[in-house]
């Protein structure tokens, strides 16, 4: 990694500790199914797995709100779960089936729940930053205390939007928590051979207080957010994250079809990251931290089947209503 | 009644919304200012938490809507030239447009987006487009195009009270313009056509800009002995389908008028559904006067030649009165 990691100075308790390992083991188990259910092609659509970014999500929502919102990315079921979302209603989603909390009308990479202050996952790259932005307006305007974060990846933060929603944002001190995933992939292109400098630079320039935090650390990503999420409701304006991770998984299950034998990363290099896995840390930390292993079991199986039934519930549903897309172009207006 | 020009109906709208109802903003560049002339005085009366400049960002812009939206505002964003439009499209075309669906019905959008389009000004290709085709091609996004002042105002009350995604369309040029408009509150619905003028020979539905040309073209008509039927859509979407079409069996002679380009003009998408829809009741071709397939030059006589005006009405409307 190129630019030095900030150390946490405080740190979450072992019960605060215990949440999130839950809720990381939940992403983790919903998409090593998912993981599973696309090789076995029984998913009708794409998906890009969050597998080893799970402790971003978790230790920023964690520091959230049900009234705040988030934006994510088309790579979101780990934002959705870490926010609220029912892993139910994200499985059917996914399965394309009505009881899916868009009615089977988004799929993977559009999973939202504005209920629970998530305005969804976004298929477009670097699409979240502006509703996320005009969400923080709206707070600022309204004196709701509410935030907005806007998730994103190494490779939106490539797009010109986002140096319009720092400055803008910047300048009107709005509450906005901007959080870079940075997973070192632009889709299939390794990030350092598409980006020039470091991102966090670029908030920087915005005079934007950035901290640069190791993403695999969800002790670290947890301290960094709070800081950030009391800021913002403090109305002292936004903040920028830049949490270092790595994408185990590719760009998106099957991507060999797309790749036909080309190469954009070693396996060796993937190897060398599971070693940094944020679950497996989290649990040693736990361990050492004398709790028990039969109770992180325990949360295991619970978690198993939390994942069973949500699968079952997919697979169970009716198959989305075409005839609804007529109903959902307009309110009270036919297309 | 009271005659009032097009930017004092709309300015008359947008102080009644923001008193009616405190959810409406107004933002985009230059606002406070009033460059356009329509939200002049705003500021002094609502100030900068209801109207603010912002920085020269479309695409930020437009983003913000969806999200102001999401978060129970009524944001009203003027862009100022429809070709704007072009700059912020991603948040327009991919969120704005599909997120109802795509939520599954979670997302409600109350956004009108202002925007002037069309020539005349010497303002050349990049401000003179007349964006809209686009825009109906979307899905999911209003298109309303006023001719008058009080279609001005009563449309844009309904876009900023609706619960859908709207474009307001202003005639670049024409804010100056008198017509009668009604006191009191009022609005107009949408996907409701006008008929503007009674004729039996040949229907001229005219979109927009152009109302004003198909009118100056009637009036000449008459007196060489030919009735036009003149209607105007007012809205493009929703589309007052059934009142096109009533309007083309009554005469049997369609011109479409349109300062869009040509090819998937509204006029081509209108000229579509006459010849599916009221093909038996048709006694001649229908006929589009729209904009070549050029980019608007410059020049005050190469520009003057793409716009339609009432000489090529009149022209096409007599040969196909012939027919």
């Amino acid at each position: 990694m190129a630019t030095a990691v900030d150390t946490p100075t405080s740190s979450p308790t072992t019960q605060q500790l215990l949440a999130l390992y839950e809720r990381m083991l939940l992403i983790r188990r919903m998409e090593e199914r998912l993981r599973a259910d696309a090789a076995a092609g029984n998913l009708p659509g794409a998906v890009h797995l969050y597998i080893g970014q799970e402790a971003i999500a978790t230790g920023v929502c964690a520091r959230l709100k049900d009234s705040d919102w988030i934006t994510s990315t088309h790579r979101g079921h780990g934002h959705f779960l870490a926010k609220g979302g029912d892993p139910k209603a994200m499985m059917a989603e996914i399965w394309g089936k009505r009881t899916g909390i868009c009615k089977g009308m988004g799929g993977s990479m559009h999973v939202a729940d504005f209920s629970k202050g998530i305005l969804g996952a976004n298929g477009i790259v670097g699409g979240g930053f502006a509703i996320a932005t005009g969400a923080a307006f709206a707070s600022k305007l309204s004196r709701e205390g509410r935030i907005a974060v806007a998730f994103f990846g190494d490779g939106a933060a490539n797009q010109g939007v986002f140096m319009e929603c720092l400055n803008v944002s910047s300048l009107w001190k709005l509450p906005l928590v901007l959080v870079c995933e940075h997973n070192q992939f632009c889709e299939f292109t390794p990030s350092a051979t598409v980006t020039s400098g470091e991102i966090a630079d670029r908030a920087r320039a915005f005079k934007i207080p950035a901290s640069v935090v190791d993403g695999n650390d969800v002790a670290a990503v947890w301290q960094a957010a709070g800081e950030a999420v009391e800021r913002a409701r403090r109305g002292e304006g936004p903040s920028f994250i830049e949490a270092k991770t790595y994408r185990i998984q590719g760009h998106l299950e099957a991507e060999d079809l797309f790749l036909a034998g080309g190469k954009y990363r070693e396996k060796q290099e993937i190897e060398e990251w599971r070693t940094r896995d944020p679950i497996d840390r989290l649990q040693q930390r736990l361990l050492e931290s004398k709790v028990r292993a039969e109770d992180l079991q325990g949360i295991g199986t619970r978690i198993a089947r939390t994942v069973e039934d949500a699968v079952k519930f997919a697979q169970e549903s009716e198959a989305a209503d075409a005839e609804l897309a007529f109903d959902l172009m307009f309110v009270g207006q036919k297309p | 009644m009271a005659r009032k020009r097009v930017i004092h109906a709309i300015n008359e709208a947008l102080v009644e919304e923001m008193s009616r109802d405190p959810k409406v903003i107004v933002y985009g560049e230059d606002v406070e200012l009033a460059i356009m002339g329509d939200t002049r005085g705003l500021l002094d009366s609502f100030g900068r938490d209801r109207i603010r400049n912002t920085p020269i960002c479309e695409a930020t812009l437009t983003g913000m809507a969806v999200g102001a939206a999401a978060a129970g505002y009524r944001p009203v964003l003027h862009m100022m030239f429809s070709n704007f439009i072009y700059t912020g499209f991603d948040a327009i075309a991919n969120q704005m447009a599909k997120l109802r669906l795509m939520t599954g019905g979670q997302a409600t959008m109350p956004i009108t987006i202002i925007a002037a389009y069309g020539g005349g000004g010497s303002n050349a290709a990049q401000h003179s487009d007349s964006g809209y085709p686009v825009l109906m091609n979307l899905g999911g996004v209003n298109v309303v195009l006023p001719a008058t002042p009080a279609d001005a105002k009563g449309l844009l009350k309904t876009a900023i009270r609706g619960s859908n995604p709207t474009f307001f369309m202003e005639a670049i040029g024409r804010g100056g313009e008198m017509g009668e408009v009604p006191e009191g509150d009022y609005t107009v619905p949408f996907g409701k056509a006008a008929t503007v003028r009674e004729g039996k020979d040949v229907t001229v539905i005219a979109i927009g800009s152009m109302l004003k040309p198909a009118l100056e073209a009637a009036g000449k008509l008459e007196k060489a002995g030919i009735e036009a039927h003149v209607v105007d859509p007012r809205t493009l979407v929703p589309l007052d389908e059934e009142a096109l079409i009533a309007a083309a069996q009554r005469t049997g002679r369609v011109i479409l008028v349109d300062e869009a380009r040509d090819r998937c003009s509204a006029a081509a998408h209108i000229a579509a559904l006459l010849a599916d829809r009221a093909f038996g009741h048709l006694k001649a071709p229908i006929k589009r006067v729209t904009v070549p397939n050029v980019c608007m030059p410059y020049a005050p006589n190469a520009e003057k030649r793409m716009i339609p005006d009432a000489e090529r009405i009149v022209r096409v409307a007599t040969e196909l009165a012939r027919a």
